[in-house]
């Protein structure tokens, strides 16, 4: 009698389970977060994670969701490890999931011929394959606002700008030894020859994060003149006292945008003064959507973020951007296919179809928190446009304008790099936009 | 011909016409190679007391130095949180040994070497638990260690040394000799040794097995503090930290997993050889050779000395 009892009651979980999954998916508009709240890069992971999951829940909150459906975020932790994010990825890929934002280029590299089979978009937001902006090639796969080769170009177009141009000038590279770091690497050489520079590699391999001293030794020898750096985690911190130590201008050393974050330099303080970096979005609270996100979603306890100040740190507006982007696809995808509870493929149209201009951002309370981003279907990186802001000594201030990528330049290698990817892909479905 | 030169020849041209350069890269090899004995200390002293190799270690830096951390930001002052932190080192040696090591007493040392795995992964989670996955920034100048450096005008050029690579230094060097007089001049320490050698046989001469093992573990602990303070001030106080605990490995292979002079040696081994191979070799291979060398200096001395420079050498008849 007891072992029915509890096979009854393990039935009928499993049937509500089947049943709310269901609910779900119909009522909702389901978003999964593969955030990594745990492990060696949890510093990145857990701001960006917290700004994705609060700027949904403030829609919810104020909006009631978008067109009328509650947006539900399930946390996913990956550990920031591509095997457990497919993990995450075969988990909730049947509870009607909408988009991936898989915060790994490792897990994106996994994600991106999963995507057309499955039909859920991947937004790889400024991170991942650089060539997926071609979207003839990569129709299921998004990396606005710029992809990591655009934002390459757009540090070497600042750079040529300054004290007499980068013609002769000899740029050190230092990067993770990882799909992310050398992802830039072909187009830096490519460009080193149209452009007239030189360039020196320093690999730093993902044991050495925190033990950077024979690549700073390097860079003492080879001398460059700019440094430019693809770093992660504990890397960048390390790094910049590693460049201070040996005296190396710290305005002439650019992190990208994984490499600017306030925590990299929170624990550097006033010995990484004048260290730049990309970004590509605004930090700090001083705009209205991010006033409705401290009013309704932080200041009510309905976020995972433990202190109030982190609310517009680098990362966490990082994460609440993508959030934007996400909400902005979904409104668009809801316009197009005139229903409210879209699926996957819809979650597309909307993507490739999305136009976040400065009008718009003005209306949804971020004016000039961002470059405005214009989709299509040839381009899936949309604009590519980023900033440059240097460390005070405790704080990140925006110090450029918008730098535009050179399109010309980069745009033929983006489709060179395209064609290559899919050359021993047969099968791989393109979708033509003539 | 040219591959030749470039190896034979260029790289000792280069270090004649940089000499200033040369010794700066000594310096931190210097540097790195204590650096590395210390954490490596950490393994010799769990392996000499049990013979098992300690999984934990790494992340027992990390616990360490976020517990210390910890301390401080919720507004003790910097040296009771550095008393604190010992007192939970201490807590968890006691619990190591109370719920991990006592109920596995003559159990293969496979066995053990699980359990330490178990335990890491224990430590890892309640570390995130307790304080989170955000990185921390280590209190370096509450501490009182020094900050800043000192340049020295040499051979036409310069060498900068920093004050905090100077103060690591010397606090390795006096945990070492602390250690050494330790294990061999205290009577601790060399029941310490007898139980590495035989449990059983230690337990029927009146040593107490579970006291040796908490002093082992509570010593470890001190170690990866002292560890995951300099590691720590170099960069910043995160999980990633654990990942530095993979230098003891061959560090361990060189100067054997059972002594103290051989965790010293065996680091300063690899910290001089693989800065220096990094510098003027590392260019040949494209770079970031530091990475597999010093696993190869390791494995070189393996075919001559299996034991180690200064480990024990086990014969063992069939």
């Amino acid at each position: 009698m007891f072992k029915k009892i509890i096979f009854g009651a393990a039935a009928l979980a499993m049937l509500s389970g089947v049943q709310v999954t269901a609910l779900k998916a119909q009522e909702t508009l389901y978003v999964p977060s593969l955030s990594y709240r745990t492990g060696p890069f949890a510093g990145g992971g857990i701001p960006i994670a917290n700004g994705f999951a609060d700027y949904m829940t403030m829609l919810n909150e104020r909006d009631g969701g978008i067109g009328g459906l509650k947006v539900v975020v399930e946390e996913c932790e990956t550990g920031y490890n591509a095997q457990k994010g497919v993990e995450c990825y075969e988990a909730t890929k049947g509870k009607g999931a909408l988009v991936y934002n898989p915060y790994s280029t490792g897990i994106t590299l996994q994600l991106i011929p999963k995507a057309p089979v499955d039909k859920i978009p991947v937004l790889s937001m400024g991170y991942g394959l650089s060539a997926t902006a071609v979207g003839e090639t990569f129709p299921w796969t998004f990396n606005y606002p710029a992809t990591y080769w655009s934002q390459m170009s757009s540090i070497l177009k600042f750079i040529d700008s300054q004290d007499g141009g980068i013609k002769g000038k000899k740029i050190g590279y230092i990067y993770l030894v990882s799909g992310y770091g050398k992802e830039p690497i072909p187009l830096l050489n490519q460009l080193a020859e149209s452009m007239g520079f030189s360039v020196v590699e320093f690999p730093v391999a993902g044991k050495d994060m925190q033990n950077q001293a024979s690549q700073w030794l390097n860079v003492r020898k080879e001398k460059p003149d700019w440094m430019i750096m693809w770093g992660w985690g504990a890397m960048n911190s390390t790094a910049v006292k590693e460049a201070a130590k040996i005296r190396f201008p710290l305005d002439k050393f650019i992190g990208n945008w994984w490499a600017g974050a306030n925590a990299d330099l929170d624990a550097v303080g006033m010995a990484g003064k004048g260290y730049r970096s990309a970004n590509m979005a605004a930090a700090g609270t001083d705009f209205p959507a991010l006033q409705d996100v401290i009013k309704l979603v932080v200041d009510a306890g309905k976020s995972k973020i433990d202190d109030k100040e982190k609310v517009g740190d680098v990362l966490y507006n990082r994460g609440l951007f993508n959030a934007v982007v996400v909400a902005e696809a979904i409104r668009k995808a809801q316009e197009i296919s005139g229903k409210a509870a879209i699926t996957g493929s819809d979650m597309r149209d909307g993507l490739e179809q999305l136009d976040l201009s400065a009008a718009r951002l003005e209306e949804i309370g971020l004016a000039g928190f961002t470059a405005p981003i214009k989709g299509s279907c040839l381009d899936h990186a949309g604009g590519g446009s980023i900033f440059l802001q240097q460390w005070d000594g405790e704080n990140w201030v925006k110090t450029s304008d918008l730098i535009a990528p050179d399109t010309a330049l980069v745009r033929p290698l983006l489709e060179a790099a395209a064609a290559k990817y899919i050359a021993d892909k047969p099968e791989w479905q393109v979708k033509p936009c003539s | 011909m040219e591959l030749l030169y470039n190896i034979f020849i260029a790289p000792f041209v280069e270090m004649g016409a940089t000499p200033d350069f040369l010794l700066q890269v000594l310096w931190e090899g210097f540097v790195a190679g204590t650096l590395y004995a210390l954490i490596a200390l950490g393994f010799v002293l769990i392996f000499k007391a049990s013979g098992v190799f300690n999984f934990a270690q790494g992340i027992m830096v990390v616990f360490s130095a976020l517990t210390l951390v910890g301390f401080y930001a919720a507004g003790l002052p910097a040296y009771v949180s550095l008393f604190l932190a010992l007192v939970v080192m201490a807590v968890l040696a006691w619990s190591v040994e109370r719920f991990v090591m006592r109920p596995l007493v003559n159990q293969p040392e496979l066995i053990l070497f699980m359990a330490t795995i178990g335990l890491s992964y224990f430590l890892i989670g309640l570390g995130e638990f307790i304080f989170g996955g955000e990185p921390k920034s280590m209190i370096t100048e509450e501490l009182g260690l020094p900050t800043g450096s000192t340049t020295i005008d040499i051979f036409g050029g310069f060498v900068i040394l920093q004050h905090l690579d100077i103060a690591a230094a010397i606090i390795a060097a006096i945990l070492v000799i602390c250690l050494a007089l330790f294990f061999s001049k205290t009577r601790i320490g060399r029941a310490l040794r007898a139980v590495a050698d035989d449990h059983q046989a230690a337990l029927s001469v009146g040593i107490s097995l579970n006291q040796i093992w908490a002093i082992v573990w509570f010593a470890a602990g001190i170690v990866a503090l002292a560890t995951g303070i300099m590691w720590g001030a170099r960069s910043d106080v995160s999980f990633a930290l654990q990942i530095v605990a993979l230098k003891a490995l061959p560090v361990l292979i060189l100067g054997g997993f059972t002594s103290v002079p051989g965790a010293i040696i065996g680091g300063l081994i690899i910290g001089f050889g693989e800065k220096l191979f990094e510098v003027y070799w590392g260019g040949l291979l494209g770079g970031g050779v530091e990475a597999w060398f010093a696993y190869v200096i390791a494995l070189i001395f393996l075919m001559f000395r299996p034991q180690g420079l200064f480990g024990e050498k086990i014969i063992e008849r069939v």
